[in-house]
């Protein structure tokens, strides 16, 4: 009998959870022909919220970006959806398409000017951003200015044949936006530059001096995910067919909410997001009745979670029993012969 | 004449800024930690200030006498039983934390006062002025800003000339050797959050006598308080207030030549600011 070493990147519990994962989307994508209009629209809303907790994840979790202000991208997104598609005449999907590169396009200065700040001036330093985006909306007069505006009938008829079939594609829209950007996030973090992702978020100092551009892959990942952002801004205001400065640049709607989502679940794993979104949701549609007791019962765990078990609730299970469904890691395996 | 006037009221208007931003600049400098929940504790001081003026039936700038030592004792027992457990070479537990507290703040102040808009009554104190030549200025503002000026004047004295002071540079420089040398950094810090939060208490009744105010205004008491730091460079409290000032100008002179433009002239001005000197006009410390 000798003994071998391998070197494996799956694990079993990998393998069995690609396969639910699978079966679980496939249940999904058939969600229009099983699930009613309310629970199609929840969903929608979830899938949309997961995609923005996995974004920001990336950001804050591996890159050390902790940002504050990423509502100013959730808001661009919504914004250029309405204008390209109201001044410009494009078809709503191109629109969205767009509004991603556009949000790419305009992090770049944004990035420059604020990449000068480090650690939590950083943070304040994108929420001041966020502000001179939602000011600035709130003077285009031609979009409503200060109250905002609503998208156009014809547009939203332009969309599909019939009220269920355009609430199914919002819907296909949404859960499509979402496996998009968990698979990116993955594959990046499985990618060369994910590797010097993970290596300065461990050791910032160790991984400049093994010659990774620091600043370059935080740039690379702050572009990336901005317009990522864009792209679920302009589908979430798809969804509410409404906007205004307030609602598309909400400091609480699209940035505590998804810190809480990220925290709670995980920070710095792929899990965490998808974990911390489910729970949020389950607190939400159960507590929601409490109206503001609920918003600080959700401040309170987030402080909880925060002190005591910083790694959050997938930390903890990983760590416990030694899972990973992701597989991002290497692991040596001793594999016996007989 | 417009612009010179909106020059002096943005001076005056910096005043406040700059108080702001003094318990902002205090805590960086001694623990570098920054708190999110800082302009939610400028709106419950302020809070706190009405409840004294309703209850007790007092001016609200006697109401200073009750509010000043609550908002100083809530930020002890902040820092001992909360933000200190925080603090390490990490900047987001602290970040996070605070983020927590700041809604947990708001919405404890919406459950507690609705959302409708208050004001504290001041009496004459609002609405008196002198007149400088052509201007005309306001009592409250010009006591605003001698109260700020004061206040650094103050928290500078205590930094250079107390021994509390040279605690917070001490434990400021190096947190070990300071608890070597027998100080106990949890002590300390909690004294900075206490001094921190006294001066919040100072500025949310100046806040609270000039502007109405409701729960959901402190993120943008945050925001200015934050540009005032980093224009004026961290860990210099002078340098604070010099922020406000340039802030406050910003906004009027903004005002003056588009109403919708105030908020928006002031994000720029430190925009630009922070493109040219990433390190503020006169930074001491580095972030």
């Amino acid at each position: 009998m000798k003994t071998d070493i391998r070197i494996s990147r799956t694990s079993n519990a990998a393998k069995v959870a690609a396969i639910l994962a699978a079966l679980i989307v496939v249940i999904l994508i058939a969600a229009p022909y099983w699930a009613g209009r309310a629970d199609l629209r929840l969903m929608g809303e979830i899938f949309l919220y997961l995609a923005l907790a996995s974004l920001w994840n990336l950001l804050a979790g591996y890159a050390g970006l902790v940002s504050v202000g990423q509502q100013a991208y959730v808001g661009f997104g919504g914004y250029m959806l309405f204008a390209l598609t109201i001044f410009a005449g494009l078809p709503p999907l191109v629109a969205i398409a767009l509004a991603g590169v556009l949000g790419a396009l305009i992090s770049i200065p944004v990035a420059a000017l604020i990449f000068r700040l480090r650690g939590a001036y950083f943070a304040i330093g994108t929420w001041v951003m966020a502000e001179v985006f939602r000011l600035s909306f709130a003077q285009v007069s031609a979009l409503g200015g200060g109250s905002g505006t609503s998208l156009p009938t014809d547009i939203v008829r332009s969309m599909a044949d019939g009220r269920s079939e355009r609430e199914a594609l919002a819907y296909w829209l949404a859960l499509g936006a979402a496996l998009f950007v968990v698979t990116t996030v993955y594959l990046m973090l499985r990618s060369r530059k994910g590797l010097a992702l993970t290596a300065i978020r461990d050791n910032e100092l160790a991984s400049a001096s093994l010659g990774i551009d620091i600043w370059r892959t935080k740039f690379v990942v702050y572009v990336v995910t901005s317009g990522l952002t864009a792209v679920i801004g302009a589908l979430i205001f798809l969804q509410k067919l409404r906007i205004s400065p307030d609602a598309a640049f909400s400091v609480n709607d699209w940035t505590a909410f998804v810190i809480f989502i990220v925290v709670i679940g995980g920070i710095g794993t792929i899990e965490g997001p998808i974990i911390g979104t489910l729970i949020f949701f389950l607190l939400r549609e159960t507590l929601a009745d409490l109206g503001t007791i609920y918003l600080m019962v959700l401040g309170l765990v987030a402080i909880v979670v925060m002190l005591k078990a910083p790694q959050g609730v997938w930390g903890f299970i990983s760590q416990r029993f030694n899972l990973q469904l992701f597989p991002l890691g290497y692991r040596v395996e001793r594999h016996k012969d007989s | 004449m417009d612009f010179l006037n909106a020059v002096v009221q943005g001076t005056l208007l910096g005043g406040l800024y700059a108080l702001f931003a003094a318990g902002l600049s205090l805590i960086f400098g001694v623990m570098r930690l920054v708190n999110i929940a800082h302009g939610d504790l400028i709106v419950l001081a302020a809070y706190l200030g009405l409840t004294t003026t309703v209850v007790l039936g007092v001016h609200p700038v006697v109401a200073l006498i009750v509010v000043v030592p609550a908002m100083a004792g809530i930020g002890y027992c902040l820092q001992r039983g909360v933000l200190n457990h925080t603090l390490g070479d990490d900047i987001l537990p602290p970040l996070l934390v605070t983020f927590g507290l700041s809604v947990i703040i708001q919405n404890a102040l919406l459950e507690g006062y609705s959302a409708d808009p208050q004001k504290m009554d001041a009496g004459a104190l609002e609405t008196a002025s002198v007149a400088l030549g052509p201007l005309s200025l306001g009592v409250l503002p010009l006591l605003t800003f001698a109260i700020a000026v004061a206040v650094i004047a103050g928290l500078q004295w205590v930094f250079y000339r107390t021994p509390l002071g040279r605690a917070f540079r001490a434990t400021s420089d190096n947190q070990d050797i300071a608890q070597l040398m027998g100080l106990n950094k949890r002590h300390v810090f909690g004294m900075a959050m206490a001094l921190s939060l006294a001066v919040t208490a100072v500025a949310g009744i100046l806040l609270g006598i000039r502007t109405s105010f409701d729960p959901s205004v402190g993120g943008g008491r945050l925001i200015f308080g934050f540009e005032a730091v980093i224009i004026g460079g961290l860990g210099n409290l002078w340098g604070t207030l010099v922020g406000g000032v340039i802030l406050g100008v910003a906004q009027t002179v903004g005002a003056t030549i588009n109403p919708g433009w105030q908020l928006l002239a002031g994000h720029i001005a430190f925009l630009v600011i922070l493109a040219v000197r990433p390190n503020g006009l006169f930074p001491r410390i580095s972030g």
